[in-house]
């Protein structure tokens, strides 16, 4: 199980430091073994920073991560990847000189054969016989770049794998193979499948859903009961304009 | 058959540093197959030439010829050259005589082992002249190790004209350990020929590396490609200068990628120049630290940022 606890994280907002701008206002939730949680909400709403702390690529200044019993709040990335947490980033960096196959070889620990390479790339769609041996750098477009970051995240098999908007920049073909691809994975592995995203599709086939606004947990509940209520969080009067 | 390395090794003690440079250099294990000549400390240690395949050496001044008979397929030739001693330096003459229709791979490179106070160095000055339709691969990597204060000094020169429909493929690989390189080259391609330049290069410490290429298009449908990459790290420098020069209908593409690190300094210069309305060249360079979204990308992979920032760098430089 995945448990946070009061996790809280700021930035200055003035120059003096003396106020705070809470990105994460002390989030406390458990995430049980083997559920498909979509973590949703408005644009700056604390969703990707929530994601980046449980990796251990933001450092909250207050609260608890836990991981099956295992206190990870101060480990680095390294050690809370080996402690099975993978992340797909929402802007995947380029490698130039890096090939797909390195990639996905350095992400499995271990080289992979064309044949294991090619069942991770058929998941989000991508063809291992065009694909394998290309640098992961420029020469490859947004979309591909992104499905290679999943196709990464899923060789790693980690017991918790996290997503962040993974349909980002993804054409409306290949998204329907990923909505498949998540689905395979949780009815297939026991992982915890934690993804950020705005499309109803993905929000649709969770087994929960939970809403980040103003840096707190709005609610959370089943697809049926969430979706709704996402219409009046997006249509929260801005006070600015009052 | 007995085996090369263990050949040399007989003549003198220290065969582990001549056959890990020879491994570092030329990737021999033991005999290479088919044409080779090794020159280790200013004099040839072994030599084999082949029916396809002659060296000879010359006779107006250090080095040697190569001739490859026209319509030799599949066939390679290593030259290594190897240098244990302290305090020689070498200027070494090598010409290359490729026929037409031939598909060869030649190894060369230079490694050179310095424990002591004088400057070891060797200046290889290298000719390639490649007939019609022929494929010739050229590898050529440079290595210095050894703990003494004397410099390893390494300035290769190549000419090479690249004969009508040809291709000149060529790696140039610095791995490590040169104080010193001025590394220049000029190649003319005729018609329908190709040449492409991969250059790996890494500097550290003090070292210095200038790399100074010049490719002139002079035939129809000519192509050329150079893809310069290069890590600089501690307080070394590094200067790339490749020209492109486009004389007719013809196409070329520059690129270089470096990347630096600590107190290094990179100067990067790529220069194309269109003689012809119908010369078609492009180039880019870049130069810039590691990422460090990339460090941490590597780092939710399961490295530590040590081991990612080690990936990056050699998988830049493959």
């Amino acid at each position: 199980m995945l448990r946070l606890t009061d996790v809280t994280f700021s930035v200055p907002s003035n120059e003096s430091g003396t106020e705070r701008n809470f990105i994460l206002n002390k989030i406390s939730l458990d995430i049980e073994d083997g559920r498909y949680i979509v973590v949703t909400g408005p644009n700056g709403g604390g969703k990707t920073t929530l994601a980046k702390a449980i990796m251990g690529i933001v450092k909250p200044e207050s609260g608890k991560i836990i991981l099956d019993g295992l206190d990870i709040t101060n480990l680095g990335v390294t050690e809370r990847s080996e402690a099975g947490i993978s992340y797909g980033f929402q802007q995947p960096p380029r490698f130039k000189g890096m090939t797909v196959r390195d990639l996905l070889s350095i992400a499995a620990n271990k080289k992979l054969k064309k044949e294991e390479c090619c069942k991770y790339l058929t998941k989000v769609g991508l063809c291992a016989e065009e694909y394998l041996n290309r640098e992961v750098d420029t020469s490859l477009s947004g979309g591909e770049v992104k499905r290679i970051e999943i196709a990464t995240v899923l060789a790693r098999g980690s017991k918790v794998m996290i997503f962040d908007e993974p349909e980002a920049g993804i054409d409306l073909w290949s998204f329907h193979r990923l909505t498949k691809t998540f689905r395979e994975i949780h009815e297939t592995t026991g992982c915890t499948l934690i993804i950020i995203s705005h499309q109803e599709r993905i929000i649709s086939q969770a087994d929960e859903v939970l809403l980040i606004a103003d840096g707190k947990l709005e609610k959370r509940g089943r697809p049926e009961e969430i979706l709704p209520s996402i219409d009046a969080v997006f249509e929260k009067p801005c006070l600015a304009n009052e | 058959m007995e085996k090369i390395i263990d050949k040399i090794e007989k003549k003198e003690t220290g065969g582990d540093i001549r056959s890990g440079l020879l491994e570092k250099i030329a990737d021999l294990h033991g005999t290479p197959q088919g044409a080779y000549n090794i020159r280790e400390n200013g004099k040839a240690a072994a030599r084999q030439n082949t029916d396809e395949i002659t060296i000879e050496t010359k006779e107006d001044k250090p080095g040697i010829n190569i001739i490859i008979k026209s319509g030799t397929k599949n066939k390679s030739v290593h030259i290594p050259v190897i240098i244990t001693k302290t305090g020689i330096t070498e200027m070494v003459y090598n010409d290359f005589i490729i026929g037409d229709n031939c598909d060869v791979l030649i190894v060369a490179g230079c490694g050179i082992h310095n424990s002591g106070d004088e400057a070891s160095a060797h200046d290889g000055v290298h000719h390639l002249e490649v007939g019609k339709n022929s494929k010739v691969r050229y590898i050529e990597k440079h290595y210095g190790e050894g703990g003494g204060s004397g410099e390893r000094i390494m300035n290769p020169e190549m000419t090479a004209h690249v004969g009508e429909n040809s291709t000149l493929d060529i790696e140039s690989v610095q791995i490590g350990g040169i104080d010193s390189t001025n590394r220049k080259t000029v190649i003319t391609a005729d018609e329908g020929a190709e040449v492409v330049i991969a250059e790996r290069i890494m500097s550290d410490g003090h070292q210095n590396v200038v790399s100074d290429t010049e490719i002139v298009l002079n035939g129809r449908d000519s192509k050329a490609r150079i893809n310069s990459r290069s890590v600089a790290k501690g307080e070394s420098t590094q200067l790339f200068y490749p020209r492109l020069i486009g004389n007719t209908d013809c196409f070329g593409h520059v690129q270089c990628d470096s990347i630096i690190m600590d107190n290094a300094k990179i100067r990067s210069i790529p220069e194309i120049c269109a003689n012809s309305v119908d010369a078609r060249l492009i180039h880019e360079a870049a130069i810039g630290k590691i990422a460090g979204d990339q460090i941490l990308k590597l780092m939710t992979l399961g490295l530590t940022a040590e081991e990612a920032e080690e990936k990056i760098l050699s998988g830049l430089l493959k």
